[in-house]
């Protein structure tokens, strides 16, 4: 059974428009032109429980709307929702008790002081056994390599340590259900790779559901399985990352090593990406690499030929930018 | 039964916590306790230049060591009553999206920042308790010696209502941050109205007959100048009681109103700022 229902899940914000200007600034003391923007349009989704799915879309396209709908932080305009059968946004203590949200640019750590004194707290608030708590704290600090740092104050700690710090303090009470929003936003390549170690250590062990947003396509590919592509508020894709190429990557880029030092031009096979004598790489459709081969292995001498898929940044970049030019374009 | 043991272990450990934050500064605490003690002599200056100006021995019934004395009683409710950056921390944290983590956890806003309060006003106490001491000795001539141990408990659970009030006022006024993005202004009014109204500036006494009656019918009375009335035996017999009651039925008032407001807000509240 799904862990996670989401049906036509719609979320609209009330935005204030401000026209240019001091006369636009005054005018709106009196008079505010407010526009309904949608964040999150009809979706729907489901999710079994164990599973770790990215979100991966641009800035905007509704992927923390949607984590914020499951927290329960905000009420959806239509639709609904249910984490572990409770609708997230009526905040019911027992659903609150069972999952946790970690978001990369908040903090929920006291600043001034330890962070034990902040796990000490969530320990009374979550209701957690004494000896579970020092054993999961324990677990966990050993994981993130934390234990020097408990007694130092939050303001202290590095970014990443920080990060790791939030993390523990949001699985200390076992959420069967986590969202984490970005978490490896503005880390370095060793803390990013630490936090996704991490977490697919913690995955397995625990096999709890986790929903992530990210902008990093490695945190994606190291950690999920599934990944649900969310643009301009609606899922453009879901299922496997590798699958991704397979759909939307409509072409290859076919690369020939060629005999001599003067460069033919192969433009009419396709669109040239790079050409350094005596190489050329070439954007070809899908349904044409093979023609093409044959024509320029006939007409040319080839010393080399290499057929690749296009890289996977570039084709969810590609999908990202034909949502947003779709949204452009008058209904 | 275990229910509220765990309660309460909850809430001692918020108030532990919130304890130890409030000693992590140390030096801007020991400063602003110390600097609340300067208004006294300027007041002390103030009132007797007035009573010499005067000419007169009584205005409205006090005498200038009556009016000292007013005013270091109104000097111990306000620093129970006044709750310095609550409002605004509130409004700036549903801007900045930094309540969402009461949103999200298993614990209750309000109680919460009860807690931290309480946690604030015991360290504050803490602190100045021997500059208070201090003060009042040197201070002991302006009074006619201590209440009776009816007007002392009547005076204590005065200013216990007083810190409660003044705590739901502010948070409630912080909850219109759901509905504006910015209560600075409205924060600024009722500061100035609460200095003027409150009893903390002067005895409500001293107010023209046709005002005073508009201005006791507020509730800010109630944060300064009511309990301070109760201990010098200013307010006694029914009328204490009446106080009392009115006292009451103005923070269940508020506490009903920060309730419904934080609510409603939470309804409301689109999470803006991550």
């Amino acid at each position: 059974m799904a862990i996670i229902e989401i049906e036509q899940l719609t979320k609209n914000y009330r935005v204030y428009r401000k026209k240019e200007g001091l006369l636009a600034s005054v005018r709106g003391l009196v008079h505010r032109q407010y526009q309904s923007v949608p964040a999150v349009r009809g979706v729907d989704l489901q999710v079994e429980q164990g599973q770790f799915v990215a979100f991966l879309g641009p800035n905007g396209a509704g992927k923390t709307t949607t984590l914020k709908l499951l927290s329960g932080v905000i009420h959806p305009t239509t639709g609904t929702a249910r984490v572990m059968g409770y609708v997230p946004w009526k905040r019911s203590i027992a659903y609150r008790r069972r999952f946790a949200l970690v978001m990369g640019q908040k903090n929920q750590l006291w600043w001034d002081l330890p962070a034990q004194e902040s796990f000490r707290l969530h320990q009374k608030i979550y209701q957690i056994d004494h000896r579970q708590f020092q054993k999961t704290l324990n677990e966990l600090t050993d994981l993130l390599e934390l234990g020097p740092l408990l007694g130092q104050p939050v303001r202290e700690l590095s970014l990443g340590e920080r990060m790791r710090m939030e993390l523990v303090a949001a699985l200390l009470h076992s959420p069967e259900v986590l969202f984490l929003d970005e978490p490896t936003i503005g880390l370095d390549v060793v803390a990013q790779h630490n936090i996704q170690e991490f977490l697919r250590h913690y995955q397995q062990l625990r096999k709890i559901t986790i929903l992530l947003t990210s902008h990093y396509m490695k945190d994606v590919a190291a950690l999920c399985k599934r990944v649900v592509i969310i643009a301009n508020g609606q899922i453009m894709y879901d299922g496997s990352l590798s699958d991704i190429i397979n759909r939307f990557g409509g072409h290859k880029v076919v690369t020939f090593q060629l005999n001599g030092d003067r460069m033919p031009d192969l433009s009419q096979f396709g669109q040239v990406l790079e050409s350094i004598v005596p190489r050329v790489k070439l954007r070809i459709d899908r349904q044409n690499v093979t023609t093409t081969l044959s024509h320029v292995l006939a007409k040319y001498t080839v010393e080399d030929v290499a057929v690749e898929d296009p890289p996977l940044e570039q084709v969810i970049a590609d999908i990202f930018s034909t949502a947003s030019e779709n949204s452009r374009e008058p209904a | 039964m275990i229910a509220i043991a765990s309660s309460a272990g909850l809430w001692w450990t918020i108030l532990r916590t919130s304890l130890e934050e409030r000693l992590a500064y140390r030096a801007d605490f020991a400063l602003g306790t110390l600097m609340r003690f300067l208004p006294i002599v300027t007041q002390i200056l103030l009132w007797k230049a007035i009573f010499e100006a005067a000419g007169e021995k009584e205005i409205a019934g006090f005498q200038y060591k009556d009016m000292v004395a007013y005013y270091l009683i109104v000097m111990i409710s306000r620093a129970l009553s006044s709750m310095p950056t609550l409002a605004s921390s509130i409004t700036l944290q549903i801007r900045n999206g930094d309540i969402k983590k009461f949103l999200i956890q298993p614990v209750d806003m309000i109680g919460f920042l009860l807690l931290m309060r309480v946690a604030w006003k015991l360290v504050y106490y803490i602190v100045a308790i021997g500059p208070f001491a201090l003060v009042f000795y040197l201070c002991r001539g302006f009074f006619d010696g201590w209440p009776d141990a009816a007007t002392m408990l009547a005076f204590i659970t005065s200013l216990a209502m007083a810190f409660l009030l003044g705590f739901f006022l502010e948070v409630t006024i912080g909850m219109i941050g759901f509905w504006f993005l910015e209560v600075s202004s409205l924060l600024f009014i009722y500061m100035v109205l609460n200095f003027l109204l409150s009893g903390h500036m002067f005895p409500l006494a001293l107010l023209p007959d046709s005002i005073e009656p508009w201005v006791r019918a507020l509730p800010l009375q109630f944060l300064a100048g009511f309990p301070t009335e109760v201990f010098l035996g200013n307010v006694t017999g029914e009328a204490m009681l009446r106080g009392l009651w009115t006292q009451f039925m103005w923070v269940v008032f508020f506490l009903a109103t920060s309730r419904i407001a934080y609510h409603y807000g939470v309804k409301r509240y689109s999470a803006f700022g991550g």
